[in-house]
């Protein structure tokens, strides 16, 4: 069946009620009925809950075959802890049929695909999928269709019970006997632990690993002690170089330097930009160098912006020490800035996943949202954005807060070059769509500015200002003259991958990919 | 022309293409990996012989490790190779005629 951007879904997936996307909002007040955990009475007092091992930890919970494990990505691509537990659970106590519920995977994790190859991990749920994970569930070799979704469907879908979490593991920078953990304190700090606290409310068991125990009480706690099984202290949890880098500097290559200007441009020219503005940037060159020419704007017009939301790194919090932004509340930081910045500088707050992008809540932080400026992979002349799929169809990437902030913003502008290196970035059609063309407003580009006829209010905006704009099919013209053409991706009819919108339906899925053979 | 003896041009940087042509006997034997293969394997196949064909190379083994570049550097890199192949590279470059 053909969904509300034209892809077409496979009927085998439209079950139990499970519906194609049919547009931005359409969930909107419908009822939600939460699904609980069954967890474990721990009545009798317990002086500590520390056990000596990973494997004695899964015992204790009671780890089975059949199980689904879930992770959080704040260690990113310094994380040890999805490849501990698993080779615990497989190698040591024999375990199988094992579904991964991870709020992201990348290259730290190219171990587990050798699981998946095995048919040891037979599901994979998660945002990003990269690294030899994304080959191999690529080629075919998962046993059934990963499941993608965007930060806020993550925790919509755990509330719903559509993933039910028999062991969350929470990796922690520090915790205490019993549990207890904060992001920051320890020797792998990585800040805000947003992504693990509705794992953890959720999840029927809960392991905590830590690498620096810490006194009781560990306060103020992300994960707190009350939904806490077992703490394990290991050596390390990670690599503290690959958790956060030294600082996230602001690009200095030209051409990010002017999409970024230009950003900043539109940003001022709409009647969203006045005192107490919200704003959310990614972490890419021209995205985050936005920052630096939007404070431009603002000491002209002598305005503050008033809360920041997102993955924070150092320019933000640079704003709120200045004193240019009134809160800054994130779910994951990218730098070491931001790391030692969160909960320490006054202002700066952490959230959970679900309070920061869960469309099925009574209101999330994205849907207070003015801006937010993001990157793409692929954009297509319905709009459209791609951040999962490599333009050769194979998964290395993540949908991430994209489609979240996109939808709960009022002002979504994208912002990327019009190719990279032969890939045209705005293409006639994308190869998978995360982000639907109903969410994104405005596309800056290095060739000009094209703004979504869905908003002809933000095109007086710009014509007001004098910011020359372009359709978006001219610039796709543009790039196909630059590239050349590309051919059709061709696909075989098995689905390795379901990309669900934020609200549960099926936004689109993606096939096997048949290597062209020259 | 005809190829002498082996010769590569280009490099494995991204958005440039290392072409390797090498003697050989019986027609034009191509070898092509693309990072873009999936995407635009067809054109680059073309585009490598018609550029053969327009420098009348008849015979050779021609090697493509392509990494996303363009028609145009595509192009100058199998020019270049042939040229340097058969010991032309230095001097009397027909610019305009064989190469456009």
């Amino acid at each position: 069946m053909k969904n509300a951007v034209g892809r077409d879904i496979p009927e085998f997936l439209l079950k139990d009620g499970r519906e194609v996307y049919q547009g931005k909002n359409y969930m909107d007040g419908k009822y939600l009925q939460k699904a609980a955990p069954r967890t474990r009475r721990y009545e009798k007092p317990q002086e500590s809950k520390l056990v000596d091992s990973i494997v004695d930890a899964l015992k204790q919970v009671g780890a089975k075959s059949g199980m689904t494990f879930s992770f959080h990505h704040h260690l990113r691509n310094g994380d040890f802890v999805v490849n501990m537990v698993m080779q615990a659970a497989i190698e040591e106590l024999g375990l199988d049929n094992i579904t991964i519920a991870a709020t992201s995977l990348g290259e730290a994790h190219d171990p587990v695909a050798q699981y998946i190859e095995e048919g040891k991990v037979v599901g994979i749920q998660t945002s990003g999928i990269r690294g030899k994970i994304g080959e191999v569930v690529s080629a075919g070799k998962l046993k059934t269709p990963a499941i993608i979704r965007s930060h806020g469907g993550r925790p919509r879908a755990i509330e719903a019970g559509e993933v039910h979490i028999d062991i969350a593991v929470v990796a922690a920078p520090t915790s205490d006997c019993v549990g207890n953990c904060r992001g920051i304190g320890g020797k792998s700090n990585c800040g805000s632990l947003g992504y693990a606290m509705t794992d953890a409310k959720y999840a029927d068991h809960v392991i905590v690993v830590t690498d620096c125990l810490v006194d009781f009480p560990n306060m103020p706690a992300s994960v707190e002690a009350i939904d806490v099984d077992a703490v394990v202290v290991v050596d390390s949890i990670g690599n503290p170089k690959k958790i956060a880098s030294a600082a996230a500097r602001i690009s200095q290559n030209p051409r990010d330097l002017m999409m970024a200007e230009n950003v900043a441009k539109v940003i001022a020219s709409t009647p969203y930009f006045k005192e107490g503005f919200s704003f959310q940037t990614g972490v890419g060159g021209p995205s985050l160098a936005a920052n630096l020419f939007l404070e431009k704007y603002m000491d002209e017009r002598g305005i503050k912006m008033g809360w920041a939301i997102g993955g924070i790194c150092g320019p933000m919090v640079e704003m709120l020490k200045k004193g240019k932004v009134g809160k800054v509340i994130d779910v994951q930081d990218f730098d070491l800035d931001a790391v030692n910045s969160i909960n320490q500088t006054p202002g700066h707050f952490e959230m959970s996943a679900s309070q920061y992008a869960n469309p099925a809540n009574k209101g999330a932080f994205v849907n207070k949202l003015d801006f937010v400026v993001l990157a793409a992979l692929e954009i297509d002349t319905g709009f459209n954005v791609n951040v999962l799929t490599g333009s050769d169809g194979v998964l290395r990437g993540a949908p991430g807060g994209h489609p979240d902030t996109a939808a709960g913003s009022k002002c979504c502008i994208i912002v990327t070059p019009l190719v990279r290196g032969r890939m045209a970035t705005v293409c006639k059609n994308v190869v998978t769509v995360t982000t639907p063309g109903d969410c994104v407003d405005v596309l800056v580009t290095d060739y000009g500015i094209a703004v979504n006829p869905l908003r002809p209010d933000l095109i007086k905006c710009l014509d007001d200002a004098g910011i020359p704009h372009v359709t978006i099919e001219s610039l796709q013209e543009k790039a196909y003259s630059l590239v050349g053409t590309p051919d059709d991706l061709e696909w075989e009819d098995k689905v390795v991958a379901v990309l669900e919108a934020r609200d549960g339906t099926i936004l689109d899925v993606v096939r096997k990919i048949k290597p062209l053979k020259l | 022309m005809i190829i002498e003896k082996s010769a590569v041009a280009g490099t494995l940087e991204s958005s440039d293409a290392q072409v390797t042509v090498e003697p050989a006997e019986n027609g034009i034997e191509l070898e092509i990996s693309s990072s873009v293969m999936n995407q635009y394997g067809r054109q680059i196949k073309a585009t490598v012989l018609e550029t053969l064909d327009r420098l009348d190379v008849k015979n050779g083994r021609v090697t493509v490790v392509d990494k996303g570049a363009l028609d145009c550097t595509l192009k100058a890199r199998v020019e270049c190779a042939v040229f340097r192949s058969c010991g032309q590279s230095d001097k009397n470059i027909p610019w305009g005629g064989a190469i456009k």
